[in-house]
C-alpha cells in the first residue's frame, strides 16, 4: 500500500537532512510503529505521507500513486483517504463531540443523512456515544483523543496516521487508546503511529521502524521500543 | 487543559478583533465608495451641464454700433451693405452653421431687461449701449475658429465672441473638483483594499485551528476559502449599501432640494445617472473587497 523508494528530504535552512535514503514498504492492514528520538525524522515521514511536503529525492508511493505528482487541486481528495490523529487532539473547542466528528464529513460535502449515521457509528466504536453533547473542555485527555480518533476514522479511510497520540496521556489512558487503534487496525485499516512511548510499543508487539538522525536503523516485525533484538 | 484555555482565549480575542475589523471594513468601504460615487456624480453633472449648455451656446458676432470702440470700428456704425455682406459670409460656411439669426440692439435690450429684471444695473443701460449682433449656432461648437476667421476682419464687425470659452473655464473648475474627489476616492479604495487584506490575515490566523483541520480531512480549497471571501463580500456589500444610501441622499437633499431651486438656469444630474453610479459603486466595492479577500486567503491558507 505504501512504498518509500530511496526517499530523502532536506531543508534549506538546516544542514542535516531530515530523512536520508529511506526504503520501506508497508502493506495494507499493517500496524507500524515509527520510533526514534525527537528530530529523528518521524514527523517529516508523516508529513510526506500527508502530502504536506514533498521529498527532495526518491519517491513516496501510496496506492500505486506517486504522492509528489498529485496535482495541487487533487490533494484534498487524496487526504480524504487518510485519517490523522495528533498529540494535541486538534479539536474545535466551541463545538461539541458530535459536531467535532461531523465537521470532518460536513466540510467535504457529505450529505446530512450520511453524516448522522457515520458520526453515530464512529462514536459507538470509540465508546463516546454517551458523551456526544459534551464539549472538548468537559472531557478528559483520553476522551478528547477518542474524539480525534472518531473524527479521523469517521470517513472509513484505508490509512490512519497517528503522531504521538499518547504523548499527552497517562499510561492507563494510553493503553486504552492503543486498544482502540488496534481494534480499528483489525477492521483492515492500515495504522502508522509515530511514538516515544516505550510502554505501548513493548505491549503491542507490532512492526517497529526506528529512525535515527533521518536514517532507518531498524525494521523489525513484532518489535519492542528499545534495543534491536 | 491549559492549552485548551489558551486556545479559547485566543479564539475569543480573534472574534472580538474581527468584529471591530469588520465594522472598520464596512465604514471604510462606505466612505470610500461614497466619495467615489460623488466623484462620478460630479462628472455626470458636468456632462449634464455640458449637454445643456453646449446645446445652447452660440458664437456672437457683435456689429459696430454707436457705443463701439473706435479702434475696432474705424468706419463707425455698421452699414446695411456691411451687414448683408457679413451675413452672406456666415451663410457661406455652409452646413457647419446650423442656424444664424440677427439680434437688433432693441432685442438685445429686451433680453437684457428680462435677465436683470430686479437689478439696479438696468437703470444705467440703454438700447444704444448694446450692440446688434448675429447669433451663429454651429453644428459642431469646435468650429468656432473658422467663423472667427471668416468674419472677424470684415468691416462693421466689432468682436466675435465664443460663449463656449466662458463655459470652459467653469467646466475646468468643476473638472478640477471632480479630479480631487476621484483622487481621494482612489486613495480611499486603496486603503479599503489594504484593510480587507489585513482583516483577512487576522481572520485566517484566528481560525487556523478550524482551517487546519479542514485541510487535514481533505476539504477543498474552495470550501476552506469561501467563508472568508463571503465575509469580505458581505461587509463590503453592507458598506456599499450605505454608500448607495448616501448617494441617494446627495441627490434628494443636495441636488433636488438645494441646488435645483437655487440654480434654475441649468440642468442637473437625473435619477438615471444616479442609479448608474450607484450600481457601479456597489459592484466596485463588492468586487474589490471579494477579490482582495480571495487573493489574501489564497496566500495565507495554502495547502
Amino acid at each position: 500500500m505504501i512504498r518509500f523508494e530511496g526517499v530523502s528530504k532536506s531543508y534549506a535552512r538546516k544542514n542535516a537532512a531530515a530523512l536520508t535514503d529511506i526504503d520501506l514498504s508497508i502493506d495494507g492492514g499493517e500496524f507500524v510503529f515509527l520510533v526514534g528520538a525527537s528530530g529523528s525524522g518521524k514527523s517529516t515521514f508523516l508529513r510526506l505521507l500527508l502530502c504536506e511536503e514533498k521529498a527532495t529525492s526518491g519517491k513516496v508511493i501510496v496506492n500505486d500513486k506517486d504522492v509528489a505528482k498529485i496535482r495541487r487541486w487533487k490533494v484534498p481528495a487524496y487526504r480524504r483517504q487518510i485519517g490523522a490523529v495528533f498529540q494535541d487532539f486538534r479539536l474545535l473547542p466551541e463545538k461539541n463531540v458530535e459536531q467535532n466528528v461531523a465537521f470532518a464529513l460536513e466540510v467535504i460535502g457529505e450529505p446530512r443523512a450520511k453524516v448522522k449515521t457515520a458520526v453515530a457509528d464512529a462514536l459507538e466504536i470509540v465508546g463516546l456515544a454517551d458523551l456526544s453533547q459534551r464539549r472538548p473542555g468537559q472531557l478528559s485527555g483520553g476522551e478528547q483523543q477518542r474524539v480525534a480518533i472518531a473524527r479521523a476514522f469517521v470517513n472509513k479511510p484505508p490509512l490512519i496516521i497517528a503522531d504521538e497520540p499518547t504523548g499527552n496521556l497517562d499510561p492507563t489512558t494510553s493503553l486504552d487508546i492503543m486498544r482502540l487503534l488496534d481494534r480499528i487496525n483489525r477492521t483492515g485499516t492500515t495504522v502508522i503511529m509515530a511514538t516515544h512511548d516505550a510502554a505501548v510499543v513493548d505491549q503491542m508487539r507490532k512492526r517497529v521502524v526506528e529512525l535515527d538522525a533521518g536514517r532507518m536503523v531498524r525494521d523489525q516485525v513484532r518489535g519492542v521500543y528499545g534495543y534491536a533484538g | 487543559m491549559r492549552r485548551l484555555m489558551l486556545a479559547l482565549a485566543e479564539m475569543w480575542h480573534g472574534l472580538r478583533r474581527n468584529l471591530t475589523m469588520t465594522i472598520a471594513v464596512i465604514l471604510t468601504v462606505a466612505i470610500s465608495l461614497t466619495l467615489f460615487g460623488t466623484g462620478l456624480l460630479v462628472r455626470a453633472q458636468v456632462d449634464a451641464m455640458k449637454d445643456y449648455w453646449y446645446d445652447r451656446v452660440e458664437v456672437s458676432v457683435f456689429l459696430c454700433g454707436k457705443a463701439s470702440d473706435p479702434k475696432a470700428c474705424p468706419g463707425g456704425p455698421v452699414t446695411d451693405a456691411q451687414r448683408a455682406e457679413i451675413k452672406a459670409k456666415i451663410v457661406a460656411l455652409g452646413p457647419k452653421v446650423q442656424d444664424v439669426y440677427y439680434e437688433s440692439s432693441q432685442q438685445a435690450y429686451d433680453h437684457f431687461k428680462q435677465q436683470f429684471k430686479n437689478s439696479p444695473i438696468l437703470n444705467n443701460v440703454t438700447a444704444d449701449a448694446l450692440p446688434e449682433s448675429f447669433r451663429v449656432k454651429l453644428a459642431n461648437p469646435e468650429d468656432f475658429a473658422q467663423v472667427a476667421a471668416a468674419v472677424a476682419t470684415s468691416p462693421g464687425v466689432e468682436q466675435v465672441q465664443d460663449q463656449r470659452k466662458l463655459l470652459e473655464k467653469f467646466f475646468k473648475l468643476l473638472g478640477g473638483l471632480q479630479a480631487i474627489a476621484l483622487g481621494i476616492a482612489i486613495a480611499m479604495l486603496l486603503v479599503t483594499v489594504l484593510l480587507v487584506v489585513n482583516t483577512m490575515r487576522v481572520a485566517a490566523y484566528s481560525r487556523r485551528n478550524a482551517t487546519g483541520i479542514m485541510k487535514l480531512v481533505g476539504a477543498s480549497n474552495f470550501y476552506i476559502r469561501l467563508p472568508f471571501v463571503l465575509e469580505a463580500v458581505v461587509a463590503a456589500g453592507i458598506g456599499g449599501l450605505l454608500a448607495v444610501g448616501a448617494l441617494a441622499a446627495e441627490k434628494v437633499f443636495l441636488v433636488d432640494q438645494i441646488l435645483q431651486p437655487a440654480f434654475r438656469f441649468t440642468a442637473f444630474v437625473g435619477w438615471q445617472a444616479v442609479v448608474e453610479v450607484m450600481i457601479i459603486v456597489f459592484l466596485t466595492g463588492v468586487i474589490l473587497a471579494g477579490g482582495a479577500a480571495w487573493l489574501t486567503v489564497r496566500r495565507y491558507l495554502r495547502v
